[in-house]
């Protein structure tokens, strides 16, 4: 037989064949222990998922009788407020809310590689500032707000927002230092990002929380929440600064002497050419530990900073319901899996545009 | 006629180890240089001296009566004079063909966007490759992408080009697409410093041609001369190696 393939048609990957649906999932034996397992486990798990959604009592006004049976999550919705604006006062919250709007909105609008750029610096400036203003008060005829009363979602994502935004810019420094040419400066960088990262985090808030007011003058206050503030960032930073080394290593010598001999100055070369290239090799890196810092935003419960997760876990406390600690953390795991999904979700579709740019 | 680039007595060394031994070379303005011989002669380092991405150590470098080496201002002044050609292309990978040529223009002049745009498309038009400037360099062949190298280059309007192995590292048939683009540049009385054994590119538009081995400058003359009848022993066992592969 002679076969005649034409060179104009181009060649298909050959296609995966269709597998009938019982083939697929009994076809040979380990398909079919693996089945076997897998419906166990949705068996053993369904008192659990039934516990959470078809037994739950979803709207009991009477709090002894909501645990019967499920999860009380009209406990959620008693105590929604506190959870997510702690004690900030009530008559005031609709601030707090704002503020999560307006923070949420400013990520959103961040989303979208077209809008970056000094500008979006500057508007980010212009949120935050309105952002504490509202939080904090005492102008513009709003009532003070101590930041002792500050607590919920508000807090947790400003600490998150804050502290990677303001460690990103500090571990660009410390990496290009760590790489450069200039010997203290690099000893300086070394130190500090094996210092930092040798620490656990909750030593690092200590000293932060605790510690730092003792040594300093007393007539130095600087707020706790801003301390803390602190301690998150120089934490994230060394670790940032570490995957933002990996980034810059990757980079082909070649793209910088092109720069140098267009005659491009060094830091330009830098902001536009050799950062954005190393930021788009560690997207993977990058992303992780944007996720893990938002996680450790949790951590500063322990020097008593009133966060969502802190928040939760004293609504729970309420003599009058029956101790929903499950419900609670259940809760606030939502929003915090919201948070890192998104996250992660968003660093896959940015992976995927630098893919397809870079081969096709 | 003025010099455009003149060496002299230059020394390079890499730690210990001797790149160049005092290499005399001059360029007139609008005049054309083939630089050949074996891998390691330091063929690239000379090339790369004369806009000192390497500092030379000995000797004396001038680009356009500019002396090289003591002032860093006269560095900036000899890279926006001297455009650079790769081997390895180096584009910017995260920006598109355009923009690759915008940037550097809008970065070290302080050009106006729109009147960079203008001058973009001009240059990727006469290395035929306007209808791809929207795209990025990763999905352009390498003959195109070392096209708008040389666009992106001549964006800055150099007066002097220096080309390192401009078509060695592309498959055969793209190397004409870019040699075509050379002869072209080659017509409008700009200087030229090439790297590269295309002897056909050499022979149509050299004025002369140098021989380079173990960091020396062997032998200058016509490429008729240095084709046909090298003089030296070095340079003749070179060509018939060439010659036969
Ligand atoms: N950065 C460097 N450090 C140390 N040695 C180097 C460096 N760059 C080049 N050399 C050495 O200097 C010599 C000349 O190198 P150069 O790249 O100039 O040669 P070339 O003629 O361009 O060779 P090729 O045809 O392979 O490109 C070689 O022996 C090379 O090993
Ligand atoms: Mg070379």
């Amino acid at each position: 037989m002679i076969h005649i393939s034409d060179p104009e048609t181009p060649r298909l990957p050959p296609r995966t064949p269709h597998r009938p649906l019982l083939k697929l999932f009994f076809g040979d034996v380990l398909s079919a222990a693996l089945t076997a397992l897998a419906l166990v486990a949705v068996f053993m798990l369904l008192p659990g998922l039934n516990w959470v959604t078809l037994d739950a009592n979803w709207a009991v006004a009477d709090p002894d009788l909501c645990r019967q049976g499920g999860a009380c999550w009209a406990f959620i919705r008693a105590k929604l407020n506190l959870i997510l604006f702690g004690l900030y006062p009530p008559s005031e919250q609709w601030r707090a809310g704002l503020v999560i709007v307006i923070i949420l909105a400013m990520i959103l609008v961040s989303l979208w590689p077209r809008v970056w750029g000094g500008r979006l610096l500057l508007v980010w400036a212009g949120a935050v500032a309105a952002m504490l203003i509202l939080m904090r008060g005492g102008m513009l005829g709003l009532a003070p707000v101590p930041t002792s009363k500050w607590g919920g979602l508000p807090v947790t994502l400003m600490l998150a927002t804050l502290s990677l935004g303001l460690a990103f810019p500090l571990a660009v420094l410390l990496a290009l230092g760590r790489r450069g040419r200039l010997p203290i400066a690099r000893a300086v960088c070394v130190t500090l990002i094996e210092l930092v990262r040798g620490l656990p985090l909750v030593g690092l808030l200590f000293v932060a929380a605790i510690l730092l007011p003792l040594l300093l003058p007393p007539d130095w206050t600087v707020d706790k929440l801003g301390r803390t503030l602190a301690a998150l960032t120089i934490f994230a930073a060394a670790y940032l600064a570490e995957v933002i080394r990996g980034g810059l290593q990757g980079l082909d010598t070649g793209q910088t002497e092109a720069a140098e001999a267009l005659g491009i100055p060094y830091w330009k070369t830098i902001w536009h050419i050799v950062l954005p290239q190393a930021i788009q090799n560690v997207i993977p890196p990058l992303t992780n530990t944007a996720i893990v810092m938002v996680k450790n935003t949790s951590l500063v419960l322990i020097v008593g900073v009133f966060d969502m997760l802190s928040a939760a876990r004293s609504a729970a406390t309420d003599p009058a319901w029956p101790a929903p600690y499950a419900e609670s953390y259940l809760f606030v795991a939502l929003i915090y899996f919201a948070i890192c999904f998104g996250i992660s979700a968003y660093s896959a579709h940015l992976e995927r545009g630098v893919r397809a740019r870079r081969h096709s | 006629m003025t010099q455009a680039i003149r060496l002299q007595e230059v020394d390079k060394f890499y730690g210990t180890f001797q790149a160049l031994h005092g290499v005399d070379l001059e360029v007139s303005t609008g005049e054309r240089v083939v630089i050949c011989g074996p891998s390691g002669s330091g063929k690239s380092t000379l090339i790369r001296c004369i806009n000192q991405l390497e500092e030379h150590d000995g000797g004396r470098i001038e680009v356009r009566g500019v002396k090289l080496g003591d002032d860093l201002r006269n560095l900036d002044a000899v890279r926006r004079e001297a455009g650079m050609v790769f081997q390895h292309f180096n584009l910017f990978p995260h920006v598109t063909v355009l923009e690759n040529c915008v940037m550097p223009q809008v970065l070290s002049r302080g050009t106006k966007r729109k009147a960079a745009e203008d001058t973009a498309r001009g240059y990727l038009d006469r290395v035929r490759i306007l209808e791809q400037a929207d795209k990025f360099p990763g999905q352009l062949s390498g003959g195109q992408q070392q096209r708008v190298v040389i666009a992106r280059a001549l964006c800055m309007e150099p007066k002097i080009m220096l080309f390192d192995e401009p078509t060695s590292a592309l498959d055969p048939e793209m190397i004409s697409e870019v040699l075509d683009v050379m002869v072209d540049l080659a017509g409008t009385a700009m200087t030229m410093v090439v790297v590269t054994h295309e002897m056909g590119f050499a022979r149509r538009v050299a004025d002369r041609v140098v021989y380079m081995e173990a960091g020396a400058a062997v032998e200058t003359g016509t490429p008729d001369q240095i084709f046909g009848t090298p003089r030296d022993e070095r340079t003749r066992r070179f060509l018939s190696k060439v010659m036969a592969g």
